[in-house]
């Protein structure tokens, strides 16, 4: 009768010994297991809760299994335990496990609570920019330098992701994760964003940055990110709101510069963007 | 099952099921309860909030707040829409007028209604504008190009975390309104 | 029915008598076995429906790249796996467990509305065929996700007016069944059978009802107006006609969470009736048990926006939701607590119900262990639409509420057939889904923090290890499923014998009645001395 049971398995493993020999991935993932601290003050502040929690988690879990499991190992009828058919109510040990977990709760309420009103103070910004989602993108607009460009998929993943493209998405780096135009930020900076969308709901996340907000349209949405001044370079995420067909192909790629090289950058873009098109037209739709 | 019972059991399920229905229009009730909730916290229509109050304040000179203007189209249609200031220092308490631009290149005549929004959405119960061309729809002749001023003043009780407020319109004509629900 | 109180115990009167046959007997059913049975079936053809669908999302998601389907019918995948899940499945099967069980267990002849019951079930199989249909018709099934959330969900094609006719039709059903469940309860309890006194299962059962009919009509409302909108030009949750897309989240989350609870409450009933008959103790606290399951279900209505927190709430309501979400750890607390409680000095023997009731307390509680973790507003910006919250809720919902049905059926199948079922057979069934269900939900809880949001069709290559094991882990739940079905044919054409009273320390008023059952459940209500013996917890 095993057997029976175990046949199905022989045939999943022969099946999936198919996909394997189609050859290993470039990078191994086993070690991702864990949030990761990010690079914001924020975000590392989100970690510490993050793991906070998970350790009470962990605690509580510990106990609570070993008293299940002491009872299943220990009173078995099989040997000889016999009911205490009279337990069936105890005020006192009721209250105690109704007022830890409020005691508990309270605890982590209040840390909780601190890095929400931090989160929320949107004081001294100093750099705005303009994020809209669309089917199936980003564009980013610098408000007071008006720099605006478009962040799409990039072409070597576009044309592998396609259905049976034939092309190993191993030998495509940051497959999926990878833009033309990333978002270029100073690091050390209160960067502000506003996020709305141009058709369905986006969301917008980098996961290194701590924070996810909705992309609404007709709304328009804050959030800031302050990257520690030492930890410039590449940060990617993607959209996190189901938002269509190719909702998995629109990344976010965050290039985040010493400030003195942003302004470099941001002068340079501004520039050859007027001259690429000189009477720039003002809100005019994109086809999206 | 006697009558009886039978009777009683009649009774409850009516009570029920007019009490599903109470449910089903509570749905529809949430509607205009939500509203409520977003004129009390200044989330989403603030067109109301507008027109609530005129306050009469001081105005308040050594508080300086700024205030940026986004203009933005749906993905359709075809407008040229565009703030003619990008951002304005302002007092509290203080009245003042920023411009909007907007072109009709639709080749038609038509009714176009820019829908407002404030980042963040705690500000709006202190944003008052007095005159908005938000208010009504405006008829926009085939090519026509306009100026649509927005007045507003800013209450002086706005919670001093405040020191960046974001007026954002979206401009929406008949055409795109209803592709917008499609 | 009978028109006259019968005269005497055995009375009969000439419509009981007649017992239909063939296809009578259950497109016309009106005998709460009959319905209950065939809400089971029902839910378990649909199970293995939207299980089909899971298999080919976990297909897909094997390795990166897109190698089957295209993203269009990936995320209609994800949609209607979602919907034939809650549905067709789960819900379907707890109305089926209802019917068979609270006459049973209140000590009456049938349910209170038997061709109101008639109606409820067949609305179902109707409904379900044009949800599936949508497959069919041009622009493909409704691919916005089971939430159906505008503007996206306005972007389906043809699916769009069926699955909202669907999603009302299911509505209907379940909305009926509720009212059935509650009149039956509160009006058909034999005499001297206090609320207090009913059993766990019964009032679960009664709390899911009543939060049934609340929140499914608001569900039928928010797609209502989603319809209209689509249709009619009103602009319910459109910017540019005012409206505002967040409303809709904010009125679907009102029915939606509690929904969750509407899947998950019997199951905390189910277990409440198995732990104490293979522990041979009463349950432990069944005042607080009652107490807990009301809070929870009160509890359910002020939490909604937790699902919601990024869709830029004021600090007032993220901190309110927050907290509010953090209470319901509370109850839940209690009710692991009183279970766990209720296996200390006890005497337990591990037939195959009380497996996947155990299996449900462990899983269960690590469900609600990332639940708890979920609710920490700040974290949940981090774990919000990734992996994570796929892998919290499937902990819920499938250890908890898929495993608690296998188990009930497994609890109660030889009293519906007087037969018993292969004990090894169910074992190896019950092993084999305990540890799938963990290989195919636990790396998600990996994926999730390290950042791979849910619903996409293909995925950046450092995700690849966790996802094959994830995807061998849902094969493996997939097939073992098979044996499920195999097991109650064989138990019903070829199972021995099972005894009224099938497991030695069940208690209740369905096991005092004779195995085979009469047709006609309580035809005279059970006795004070049998309320006593059966009641008694």
């Amino acid at each position: 009768m095993i057997r029976k049971a175990l046949a199905p398995i022989a045939a999943l493993a022969a099946v999936t010994s198919l996909f394997f020999s189609q050859g290993a991935h470039a990078e191994s993932g086993w070690h991702l297991l864990n949030m990761r601290q990010g690079v914001t003050a924020i975000s590392r502040e989100i970690y510490s809760l993050h793991m906070l929690i998970f350790w009470v988690c962990v605690v509580i879990g510990i106990v609570v299994f070993s008293v299940m499991i002491w009872s299943i190992v220990t009173f078995r009828k099989s040997k000889g335990a016999v009911p205490d058919t009279t337990m069936v109510h105890n005020t006192k040990v009721e209250i105690i496990w109704t007022a830890i977990p409020v005691a508990i709760l309270v605890a982590m309420a209040v840390p909780a609570a601190k890095t929400l009103v931090q989160i929320e103070d949107t004081r001294n910004t100093e750099l705005t920019i303009k994020v809209t989602g669309f089917q199936w993108g980003w564009q980013y607009d610098y408000l007071e330098n008006g720099v605006r460009f478009f962040s799409r998929l990039e072409r070597k993943a576009d044309a592998a992701r396609q259905l049976g493209s034939g092309v190993d998405p191993n030998t495509i780096p940051n497959y999926l994760l990878d833009v033309d135009n990333p978002l270029v930020v100073p690091a050390g900076t209160k960067v502000r964003l506003l996020i709305t969308a141009a058709d369905v709901i986006h969301a917008w996340w980098v996961p290194d940055f701590g924070m996810k907000k909705d992309a609404i349209p007709g709304f328009v949405n804050e959030m800031w990110f302050n990257v520690d001044e030492d930890k410039t370079g590449i940060y990617r995420g993607q959209c996190t709101e189901l938002c269509g067909r190719d909702h998995a192909f629109m990344p976010i790629v965050v290039d985040v510069r010493s400030k003195e090289d942003f302004q470099t950058w941001l002068k340079a873009t501004a520039e050859a963007q007027k001259q690429a098109a000189a009477p720039q037209p003002a809100a005019t739709a994109h086809a999206g | 099952m006697n009558a009886s019972a039978r009777r009683e059991n009649r009774k409850l399920l009516l009570k029920l099921l007019a009490f599903s229905l109470g449910a089903f229009g509570f749905g529809y009730a949430l509607v205009p309860l939500y509203q409520v909730m977003c004129d009390i916290t200044g989330f989403g229509n603030e067109k109301r909030l507008a027109e609530r109050s005129v306050i009469n304040a001081k105005p308040d000179p050594s508080r300086t707040i700024t205030v940026e203007f986004l203009a933005q189209l749906p993905t359709v249609g075809n407008w040229e829409f565009r703030p003619l200031q990008s951002s304005m220092e302002i007092h509290p308490g203080q009245l003042y007028t920023a411009d909007f631009i907007a072109k009709n290149l639709t080749g038609r005549d038509t009714v176009a209604q820019a829908v407002p929004m404030m980042a963040p959405t705690k500000v709006a119960p202190y944003f008052h504008k007095t005159e908005c061309f938000c208010f009504t729809p405006q008829h926009f002749s085939r090519g026509e190009e306009r100026e649509l001023p927005v007045r507003f003043v800013v209450d002086p009780a706005i919670p001093a975390d405040i020191d960046r407020i974001t007026l954002a319109y979206t401009f929406y004509d008949e055409t795109t309104r209803v592709a917008a629900s499609r | 029915m009978a028109q006259h109180a019968p005269a005497a115990a055995h009375a009969h009167d000439d419509h009981h008598d007649h017992k239909p046959h063939g296809w009578r007997r259950w497109v016309f059913a009106t005998n709460h076995k009959d319905i209950g049975t065939m809400y089971l079936v029902f839910a378990g053809i649909m199970f293995f429906v939207g299980g089909l669908m899971a298999m080919v999302i976990r297909l897909e998601l094997f390795k990166p790249g897109m190698q089957f389907v295209d993203p269009l019918l990936f995320n209609s995948m994800t949609t209607m796996h979602a919907l034939f899940m809650i549905f067709g499945a789960v819900m379907p099967a707890w109305t089926g467990l209802a019917n068979w069980q609270i006459p049973m267990q209140i000590g009456a002849p049938d349910m209170a509305l038997p061709r109101l019951n008639n109606f409820s079930f067949w609305i179902l199989p109707f409904a379900s065929a044009i949800l599936l249909l949508t497959l069919l018709v041009p622009g493909g099934g409704p691919a916005g996700g089971w939430t159906l959330y505008p503007p996206l969900a306005l972007q389906t094609a043809d699916a769009f007016p069926m699955t909202i006719f669907a999603i009302h039709l299911m509505g209907v059903s379940s909305i009926l069944g509720s009212i059935n469940v509650i009149v039956t309860i509160m009006n058909m309890r034999a005499p001297g059978l206090s609320l207090l006194r009913m059993p766990l299962f019964v009032w679960s059962w009664l709390i899911t009802a009543y939060l049934l009919i609340a929140v499914m009509p608001v569900l039928a409302g928010a797609v209502t107006m989603l319809l209209t909108d689509h249709y009619f030009g009103t602009t319910f949750f459109t910017a540019a006609g005012g409206g505002d897309p967040v409303m809709y989240q904010h009125i679907f989350w009102f029915f939606g969470h509690p929904e969750v609870y509407i899947l998950i409450l019997p199951a905390f009933g189910v277990v409440s009736e198995i732990i104490p008959a293979f522990a041979r103790k009463p349950i432990f606290g069944y005042e607080a048990m009652v107490y807990a399951i009301a809070s929870i279900a009160f509890l359910s209505f002020i939490v909604w926006a937790h699902h919601m927190f990024t869709v830029g709430m004021p600090l007032a309501g993220q901190i309110f939701f927050m907290l509010s979400t953090m209470l319901i750890a509370i109850p839940t607390g209690v009710k692991v607590f009183n279970w766990s409680a209720t296996m200390w000095k006890s005497s337990m023997t591990f037939e195959p119900p009380m497996l996947f009731a155990l299996a449900f307390l462990f899983l269960f509680t690590i469900g609600g262990f990332s639940g708890l973790m979920l609710a920490i507003a700040p974290a949940d910006f981090q774990y919000h639409d990734t992996y994570f919250v796929v892998a919290h809720f499937h902990y819920v919902l499938v250890p908890g509420a898929v495993f608690s049905i296998l188990g009930a059926v497994y609890y109660w199948l030889p009293k519906w057939t007087s037969k018993m079922y292969d004990h090894k057979l169910a074992k190896v069934h019950f092993w084999l889904s305990a540890i799938f269900v963990n290989v195919l939900f636990f790396p998600q809880h990996f994926l999730g923090l390290a950042g791979m949001p849910r619903r996409i069709p293909d995925y950046a290559t450092q995700f690849t290890d966790w996802n094959m094991v994830s995807s061998i882990g849902a094969f493996g739940f997939g097939l073992s499923q098979l044996l499920f079905p195999y097991i109650i044919w064989k138990c019903v054409r070829s199972g021995a014998p099972a005894p009224a009273r099938a497991w030695e320390g069940a208690h209740g008023l369905e096991w005092e009645l004779p195995s085979p059952l009469p047709y006609h459940t309580w035809e005279t209500p059970p006795s004070a001395a049998v309320i006593a013996r059966g009641a008694e917890h």
